[in-house]
């Protein structure tokens, strides 16, 4: 096993943000992810690929916290995350978008957003559900911070509209929207440009490259057009049948033989979901 | 025509009332999925308690109100904690039975507790009827009417408005993606509960001081199911109108069926509209329309 250990950010002496090691899942007979280690550097972006059925969502769940790892742990900034809840991992900084998009729909794009700021919230139930004071204070002020990402993604025309209207590519912008809400140190993105056309991907690539350059957010991808992977990915982790079986920056990601062969007859298309 | 008038408006309070009772229902079901056959015993258990502080214990009716609301809001807590977080992730039809269990126990331990014998608690109002136009109304009625709207209207505010309630449609929507928006999913569980126990506590006051307080109070929990089946399971506005239909057909039913037939459509009226609704509108009038494909 050429296990292409190291990444080279890592070995060129960045910082790891997320630490994931050696954890492994079982649903049943059937193993999911199998001892898989990844360690992601602070500030970079880092792509998950494989065929399906490789783990890759298994993973990002276990990082998110949904699934609890059998084996193994999590480190987020050296604190093990391992065992806690979805939402604590959210309030310590790791947000996430979804495969299928997961947006609420009877509510606006306005209101997505401000439930990614629940967590920043302070004031308590009662001074909130009343509105009061400094609970108004302070909703002006997440509402603010709400707009601007309103204004970063472009979204400006379609705050007061509920998402479910929406066409499919604004709704997967909505979503990485309510995403940075959250203020997270990582964004786990789970096939943000699933299903969208050549000129949508090029305009979530963007986004996505302006998240991580201007606002110095952690990413941790998972995409099947290796094309956008290849293009905007500082490292690749590629994962086949639950195990990793190779890592590196893209150029070494592509050559390595072991990668090609677990992709031979694997279509590249980006709408195998 | 004059008893038409009587009729309608003497439904349409009583449908509010409904509604109000419906309301706990629906909170629970919109926020947790769970479907709570307990509501009727809720409300029976908060009539069961004021009559107890009133009659029992001769204190105000206002103390009354607060102990109700105090009581209902613990026993919510109590039972979101102890019995139905446990279930969480299991099958919906062991929360049902589990609730009908309940409806059982407290059935059982009510006049064990408070004693066997109705009491009655009287709001502070007359009871001279009023007149309006052409309706004549009962002001035990009219208060609770009016309390019920009053509580309908908060609770859309706070779904519609609030903070806390548009994260709880979102938890209403999807749990999984709430939590990972760090939304504490079983924290707003448990106060979907709590909301269903401040429900039942007007319930129980306004239902108890129409109807005497004894274990029967709990059987206008069976009044919620053709509500929340022609309103919409989800649906605050749907309780209203929901309680609204029933409280008036019943009534119709109650003064031109009931006379002819010999009685009884009052009580079944409603439940041949439920059937109907399940059979062409299943989802309710106001309710979430749920797409599935297989």
């Amino acid at each position: 096993m050429t296990q292409a250990s190291e990444s080279s950010a890592i070995a060129a002496g960045a910082k790891v943000v997320l630490d994931i090691a050696n954890v492994s899942k079982k649903f049943g007979g059937v193993t999911a992810v199998d001892g898989v280690s990844v360690r992601v550097p602070t500030g970079r972006i880092l792509s998950v690929i494989g065929p399906n059925g490789a783990g890759k969502t298994s993973l990002l769940n276990m990082i998110s916290g949904f699934y609890k790892p059998d084996t193994g742990y999590i480190h987020l900034n050296g604190r093990d995350i391992t065992s806690k809840k979805p939402n604590q991992i959210a309030a310590m900084g790791i947000a996430r978008t979804f495969q299928n998009i997961a947006l609420f729909s009877g509510l606006t794009v306005l209101d997505n957003l401000m439930l990614g700021r629940h967590v920043r919230m302070k004031a308590g139930v009662f001074a909130s559900a009343l509105y009061w004071g400094w609970a108004q204070k302070e909703e002006i002020a997440h509402r603010e911070r709400c707009e601007e990402i309103i204004e970063f993604l472009k979204l400006q025309d379609l705050r007061k509209q509920q998402t479910a209207a929406l066409a499919y590519g604004l709704r997967k912008r909505v979503e990485l929207g309510r995403a940075l809400a959250l203020e997270p140190e990582v964004l786990l993105l789970d096939e943000p440009m699933g299903g969208m056309n050549q000129e949508e991907k090029e305009e979530m690539a963007r986004y996505i490259l302006d998240v991580n350059q201007e606002r110095g957010i952690t990413v941790v991808l998972i995409e099947h057009d290796m094309g956008v992977v290849m293009d905007i990915s500082d490292e690749v982790v590629v994962l086949d049948r639950g195990r990793r079986i190779g890592g590196g920056t893209p150029e070494e990601v592509q050559r390595d033989p072991q990668v090609i062969q677990a992709y031979l007859g694997v279509a590249k298309g980006g709408d195998a979901a | 025509m004059d008893f038409a008038f009587l009729l309608i408006g003497n439904g349409i309070l009583i449908g509010l009332m409904y509604s109000l009772i419906a309301l706990g229902f629906v909170l629970v079901y919109k926020a947790t999925d769970a479907i709570n056959f307990a509501q009727g015993e809720f409300v029976m258990l908060a009539a069961l308690i004021s009559g107890s502080v009133i009659v029992g214990a001769g204190l105000p009716f206002w103390v009354a109100v607060i102990v109700a609301l105090a009581a209902m809001i613990a026993f919510s807590f109590a039972l979101e904690r102890v019995v139905l977080r446990p279930l969480l992730g299991r099958p919906i039809v062991a929360v049902i039975m589990a609730t009908i269990g309940l409806a059982a126990i407290l059935r059982g331990l009510g006049p064990f507790i408070f004693g066997s014998g109705t009491r009655s608690i009287t709001l502070p109002v007359g009871d001279e009827p009023i007149e309006f136009g052409p309706f004549i109304l009962q002001p035990v009625q009219l208060v609770g009417a009016l309390v019920s709207l009053l509580f309908l209207g908060a609770f859309s505010w706070f779904f519609l408005k609030s903070r806390m309630g548009v994260a709880m449609r979102a938890v209403a929507d999807n749990q999984q993606v709430a939590s990972a928006m760090g939304i504490n999913v079983e924290r707003y569980f448990a106060l979907a509960w709590a909301m269903a126990g401040i429900v039942a506590a007007l319930g129980g006051i306004v239902w108890g001081s129409m109807l005497g307080v004894d274990v029967q109070v709990a059987l206008v929990g069976l009044k919620v199911f053709p509500v929340v089946i022609l309103g919409g399971l989800d649906s605050i506005p749907g309780a209203v109108v929901g309680g609204l239909i029933v409280g008036i057909v019943e009534n119709l039913a109650a003064g031109y069926l009931d006379p002819v037939v010999g009685g009884g459509t009052k009580d079944f009226a409603p439940y041949v509209l439920m059937i109907l609704a399940l059979m062409f509108r299943p989802y309710g009038m106001f309710g979430k329309r749920k797409i599935e494909r297989v």
